[in-house]
C-alpha cells in the first residue's frame, strides 16, 4: 500500500457510510376501528437523525412500536421515507429509482429477526444462498456454487449444508444461513434486526460471536435492532434509544450505560432483571405505569412526559425538547437531563421500587469459603 | 407434606412412529408461600412438566410416570370432574400469551365473572363487584370501565394484567406462571413481575415460575431448577445456584448472557452444539456432548442429583453431574466473586468498573 492509499483510506474511515437527517415515515391509517382515529398518520418514525461510521456497530434499540424496526426498513428503502434524507455513502438513496438503486441495494443487506419465515422453505440452502447473486447478475453456474461454499464455510456450516432445506437446520443454524445469503453480495451495511431474539441463550450467544467475527474479517458495518439492551451493549460501539418514533439519546455503548442521561434510558436500564440475585435483590427499579402512547396522536410536547417519573410542570408538557449535546458524543433530548443528573430532581416515589426486603430469600452473596 | 409433591414425572410424546422423552423424571415439593424457578431452554420440558400436572398435555403427549399429590390427592389418577376444580380453584395458570387463556369474543368482565360464579358460587352482583376489584388489585387503570372490554381491547401488559386476574380470581394455592413476560417490553415486564412479587407476598400464594430467562428467576424466586433434557440438572436456593454454580450447564448458560452490570466482554462464551434430541431415553448425561468437564463416566452413567456440601431441606444444593464445576474456575469465569467487592451497590452506574 502506497502513502497515499493510506491517506485515502484513512479519510474513508473517518467519513460516515450513513448519514440520516430529520427521517420521517408517516403510515396512512384508514381504519377508524380502535377508539376513532380515523384519518390520523401513524407516525411510526417522526424525525430522526443519525450518523453510522464505516466499521462501527450502531445500536437502536427501544420497546416494540417505537419504531426501529421501520428506521431500519426505511434505510434499505423497502418504505418510502416521508421526509428526510438518507445519505448512503454521500448519495441520497430517497431519490434512487430502478437500476441505480438495485445497485445501492447490493451495498446493504438485511438480517430478519425470524430464521424461521425468511427462508423459503421450498429452496435448498445453495439456491437460497445463491439468489443474491443472481438477482444482482454476479455469479453463476460453478463460481456460484464454489462461492456458495465459500460463504458457508465463513458462517461456520459444513458444506454438506449446501444441498438441505431449511426444516433440516436448527435456529441458529437457520440464522447462519440468512447471513451467508446476506453476505453474498459483499455488502458494506448490514441491517440485523433482532437478528438473535429468536434464540435461545447458548445458541444467541454463537451468533453475536460470528456476527462479531464477520465484522472483523469483513470490515462490516452494523446497523444492530434489538431490543435487549444487555446484547445490544455487547455488540455496540454507539447506542441509540427510540421512543415513540423519536430518538432520545445517542451515546458510547459503555457510557450510556454507565450514564444515562434521559430519563427513559434509565427506566429501560432499571428494568433489565440482572441475572444475579445478590444484584436484583438491592436494585432500585424505576417502574414506569402505563403504556406506550398511540403513535398516531402522540402526546405534545416531550413525548416521554406521560410515563416520565421526572416529569416537571408545563415545560415537559408544552416544549419539545430537542437533542442536545451533553458530553463528548452523548447526546440526549431531555430539558432537565443536569438537573436529573446531579440529582436535584428527584423520581416520583411512586415510581421507585425495591429495595428493601422484596425478596424472599434476600441473601448476601456468600462469602467465598 | 408438602402442599404439592411432584415425584419422577416423566412425560412422552408420540408422534408419527417417533417417541420424544420430554420430561424424565423431575421431582421436586412446593410449601405454601414458596417461589420456585424452572429455567430451561426451548425444548428442555419445563413447560410441559407444568401442563402434564394440571392434566392439560396436548394430545401426544402422555405421562408415563410419577405422582403429583396435591394436599393428598394425586392429580394424575383424580377424575377429570374433580381435576378441574383443583385446576382453577386451587392451582391457576398463566401463560405467555394470555390471548391462549381469554375467549377474544367475550368481554373480560364476562370471563372474570364467570369465574367467580362457577368456582366460587358467587351471585351475579357479587361476582361483578369481585370481578372489578381484581382488574384492580393487578393494577388495571378504570378497572370497573375495563370489564365491558374485550381482550384485544388491551395491551399486551394489561392483557397479561387480566390473564393474572384470571389465574388469582379464585385465590389459588398455587400459581404456575409459564413464561409471563416473555412476550412483554422490559418496562412492562418489570410491572409484571412486580406485580407477580407482590401477589406471592400479600396472598401467601406458592408460585412457579417457568422461564428461560435467568434475570428473571434472579429478581422472583427464592429457589430455582435447572432443566436440561427433561431432568432437573442442579437445584438450589437461588442466592446460591448464582454465587456457587456446580453443573457446568448452569455455569455456560451464565457465562453465555452479557450482564449489563459487569465490564463489558471481548467474546462471549457460548455453549458449544446444540441441544439433545430427545427421540431416546437419556441413559447417560444428556450434556455429556457439549461439555468441556465430561469423562467417561459422563458418558456410560445417568447422574442423579446428589447433596453438594451437607445443607438439606431448604437450603440443599444437589446437582447431578459426575464432575461439578471446580471453585477456580467458577472464579476465572467471574462468577464467584470476593466477598469484599460481591457486596455491591445498587445502580447500574457505579456497578462497573471505569
Amino acid at each position: 500500500m502506497t502513502d497515499t492509499q493510506q491517506v485515502d483510506a484513512a479519510a474513508r474511515q473517518d467519513t460516515d457510510l450513513v448519514r440520516v437527517d430529520d427521517l420521517k415515515v408517516h403510515f396512512p391509517s384508514n381504519d377508524g376501528l380502535f377508539f376513532g382515529r380515523k384519518g390520523n398518520d401513524i407516525r411510526a418514525v417522526d424525525g430522526v437523525s443519525f450518523t453510522i461510521r464505516r466499521g462501527e456497530t450502531l445500536g437502536l434499540v427501544g420497546e416494540s412500536g417505537c419504531g426501529k424496526t421501520t428506521v431500519g426498513r426505511t434505510l434499505l428503502r423497502l418504505y418510502d421515507p416521508t421526509a428526510g434524507r438518507i445519505l448512503f455513502d454521500g448519495e441520497d438513496i430517497a431519490s434512487l429509482s430502478g437500476r441505480e438503486l438495485r445497485r445501492l441495494r447490493r451495498r446493504m443487506q438485511m438480517v430478519f429477526q425470524d430464521p424461521y419465515s425468511s427462508l423459503n422453505p421450498r429452496q435448498n440452502v445453495a439456491n437460497i444462498v445463491s439468489e443474491p447473486l443472481r438477482v444482482h447478475g454476479l455469479a453463476k453456474g460453478d463460481e456460484a456454487d464454489r462461492r456458495v461454499h465459500e460463504l458457508l464455510d465463513i458462517v461456520g456450516l459444513p458444506a454438506a449444508a449446501a444441498n438441505r432445506y431449511p426444516h433440516e437446520f436448527s435456529g441458529g443454524q437457520r440464522q447462519r444461513i440468512g447471513l451467508a445469503r446476506s453476505l453474498a453480495v459483499n455488502p458494506d451495511l448490514i441491517v440485523a434486526d433482532e437478528p438473535v431474539s429468536a434464540l435461545d441463550v447458548s445458541i444467541q450467544a454463537q451468533v453475536i460471536n460470528l456476527l462479531e467475527d464477520l465484522q472483523n474479517d469483513l470490515g462490516l458495518t452494523y446497523l444492530f435492532i434489538a431490543h435487549d439492551l444487555a446484547v445490544v451493549r455487547h455488540i455496540s460501539d454507539r447506542i441509540a434509544v427510540m421512543y415513540l418514533g423519536t430518538i432520545v439519546e445517542v451515546a458510547p455503548a459503555d457510557e450510556l450505560y454507565a450514564r444515562p442521561l434521559h430519563p427513559y434510558t434509565r427506566a429501560l436500564l432499571s428494568a433489565v432483571p440482572i441475572p444475579d440475585p445478590a444484584v436484583e435483590v438491592n436494585r432500585e427499579r424505576i417502574i414506569l405505569t402505563g403504556d406506550l402512547p398511540s403513535p398516531a396522536n402522540p402526546p405534545s410536547g416531550c413525548r416521554f412526559h406521560t410515563r416520565c417519573p421526572y416529569r416537571q410542570p408545563t415545560r415537559c408538557d408544552d416544549e419539545v425538547p430537542a437533542l442536545r449535546e451533553l458530553a463528548s458524543g452523548h447526546t440526549a433530548s431531555c430539558h432537565w437531563a443536569e438537573n436529573i443528573e446531579s440529582g436535584q430532581i428527584q423520581p416520583r416515589q411512586d415510581a421507585v421500587a425495591g429495595p428493601p426486603g422484596g425478596h424472599p430469600d434476600a441473601a448476601a452473596p456468600r462469602p467465598v469459603g | 407434606m408438602p402442599l404439592l409433591e411432584v415425584r419422577d414425572l416423566a412425560v412422552r410424546f408420540s408422534t408419527r412412529g417417533k417417541t420424544v422423552y420430554a420430561v424424565n423424571g423431575i421431582s421436586f415439593d412446593l410449601d405454601p408461600g414458596d417461589t420456585l424457578g424452572i429455567v430451561g431452554e426451548s425444548g428442555c420440558g419445563k413447560s410441559v412438566s407444568s401442563l402434564a400436572m394440571l392434566g392439560i398435555l396436548p394430545p401426544a403427549g402422555r405421562v408415563s410416570g410419577g405422582q403429583v399429590t396435591f394436599d393428598g390427592e394425586d392429580l394424575l389418577t383424580l377424575p377429570d370432574e374433580r381435576l378441574r376444580h383443583i385446576r382453577g380453584n386451587d392451582i391457576a395458570m398463566v401463560f405467555q400469551d394470555p390471548m391462549t387463556s381469554l375467549n377474544p369474543v367475550l368481554t373480560v368482565g364476562r370471563q372474570l365473572t364467570e369465574a367467580l360464579r362457577t368456582h366460587l358460587d358467587m351471585d351475579k352482583k357479587e361476582a361483578a363487584a369481585e370481578a372489578g376489584s381484581l382488574l384492580d388489585r393487578v393494577g388495571i387503570p378504570d378497572a370497573r370501565q375495563r370489564l365491558r372490554d374485550y381482550p384485544h381491547q388491551f395491551s399486551g401488559g394489561m392483557r397479561q394484567r387480566v390473564g393474572i386476574a384470571m389465574a388469582i380470581s379464585c385465590q389459588p394455592k398455587v400459581l404456575i406462571a409459564d413464561e409471563p413476560t416473555t412476550a412483554l417490553d422490559v418496562t412492562i415486564q418489570a410491572q409484571i413481575l412486580e406485580l407477580l412479587r407482590t401477589l406471592v407476598r400479600e396472598e401467601g400464594m406458592a408460585l412457579i415460575l417457568v422461564t428461560h430467562d435467568l434475570g428473571v428467576v434472579a429478581g422472583v424466586c427464592a429457589r430455582t431448577h435447572v432443566m436440561y433434557a427433561g431432568r432437573f440438572v442442579e437445584t438450589a436456593p437461588t442466592a446460591e445456584l448464582f454465587a456457587n454454580p456446580k453443573h457446568p450447564y448452569t455455569v455456560g448458560l451464565l457465562k453465555s448472557v452479557p450482564r449489563l452490570d459487569a465490564v463489558r466482554k471481548q467474546r462471549l462464551d457460548p455453549i458449544g452444539g446444540a441441544p439433545r434430541d430427545q427421540t431416546s431415553e437419556p441413559t447417560a448425561c444428556a450434556f455429556a456432548p457439549r461439555c468441556a468437564y465430561a469423562t467417561s463416566e459422563s458418558w456410560e452413567q445417568l447422574p442423579v442429583l446428589r447433596e453438594l456440601d451437607g445443607a438439606t431441606g431448604a437450603a440443599a444444593h444437589r446437582v447431578a453431574c459426575w464432575n461439578p464445576v471446580p471453585e477456580r474456575d467458577l472464579v476465572a469465569a467471574g462468577i464467584r466473586r470476593p466477598p469484599a467487592e460481591g457486596q455491591s451497590s445498587a445502580g447500574l452506574g457505579e456497578e462497573r468498573p471505569a
